[in-house]
């Protein structure tokens, strides 16, 4: 998706969000001290973890095991991880930094051991499990960054991956945390 | 009885030694399924390393996955001194580090590190 999109939607994405927060500021880029180097290496861990679960759902939506409408929500939540990596990828330029490539589909399927995915059910336990374990790696790293407005996107960012796995948990009808407080933890 | 009474201030000896109380291996996997899972794997790498023998083993040295310069440059092994100084606060142990990742309860980084030591 073309980023101008993002921006055509109403800064109510990411990208618009990330666009909007580096809007203005390019002394931000020239001025790249050695903290702000720090940002951009933990925004290419960030990136990284979003290209993977791109190609997750990707893996998921050619298995053939998905059925009709969870694979409009696997197409619809790989969008939002697109439009993450499109807003990190964003920022580390705009910050001076290199965006971190993606693996091959077939590497990404060899590091989540995809063949042993049988079923839909398969799938979305991986899913649920890696959405979760996104949420709370962002959450772990918000207090890193030194631009408290990068560490703002890297909460909405969580929020989206808590609502994947807040879906993804109530189709595999797993029961809700029993206490607060549940990611991060 | 002696031995067992031996043994056990062996133990204690060993932990006010270190000033730390042991690691629970057992907490830490559930720690570590939690939180590190995200990024991490025991067998593959992925946005960060595989963890699989990570103990003693030299920082940044994984011939297939690409460290950040700081980390490749570092020279230390990953041992519970490290690991804990790495966990409390990577980017401060090892400035321009790609992990900017903390454990901040003390507890909850020596049950991880219990739990690193098992990948073996």
């Amino acid at each position: 998706m073309e980023r101008r999109h993002f921006l055509q939607a109403g800064g109510l994405t990411l990208s618009a969000a990330t666009i909007a927060l580096l809007g203005g500021k390019e002394a931000l880029a020239s001025k790249l001290k050695a903290n702000e180097k720090g940002d951009v290496a933990i925004l290419n861990i960030a990136l990284a973890l979003e290209n993977e679960a791109i190609a997750a759902y990707q893996l998921g939506a050619e298995s053939k095991l998905l059925n009709a409408d969870i694979l409009k929500t696997a197409v619809l939540f790989q969008s939002h991880h697109k439009e993450h990596s499109d807003a990190l990828a964003a920022t580390i330029k705009k910050l001076g930094g290199t965006p971190v490539v993606a693996k091959t589909l077939a590497e990404y399927a060899k590091d989540l051991n995809a063949a042993t995915l049988k079923n839909q059910e398969d799938i979305l336990i991986l899913a649920a499990k890696h959405e979760k374990g996104a949420a709370n790696a962002y959450l772990g790293v918000i207090p890193s960054f030194t631009d408290k407005e990068i560490a703002k996107v890297g909460a909405r960012i969580a929020a989206d991956e808590v609502m994947h796995w807040t879906i993804l948990a109530t189709v595999l009808k797993q029961e809700l945390p029993a206490h607060s407080l549940f990611f991060g933890a | 009885m002696r031995l067992t009474s031996i043994a056990l201030l062996i133990i204690l000896k060993g932990v006010f030694a270190l000033g730390k109380p042991p690691g629970d291996p057992i907490r830490g996997q559930q720690l570590y399924e939690s939180r590190c899972t995200g990024c991490h794997s025991v067998e593959t790498n992925r946005a960060g390393p595989k963890h699989f023998g990570i103990f003693g083993r030299k920082a940044g040295q994984l011939s297939d996955y690409e460290y950040s310069k700081a980390l490749k440059s570092a020279g230390f092994k990953w041992t519970e001194n490290t690991l804990e100084r790495w966990l409390k606060n990577p980017t401060i142990f090892v400035p321009n580090s790609k992990m900017g990742f903390s454990v901040p309860e003390q507890k909850d980084r020596l049950d991880i590190i219990a739990y690193l030591k098992t990948l073996k």
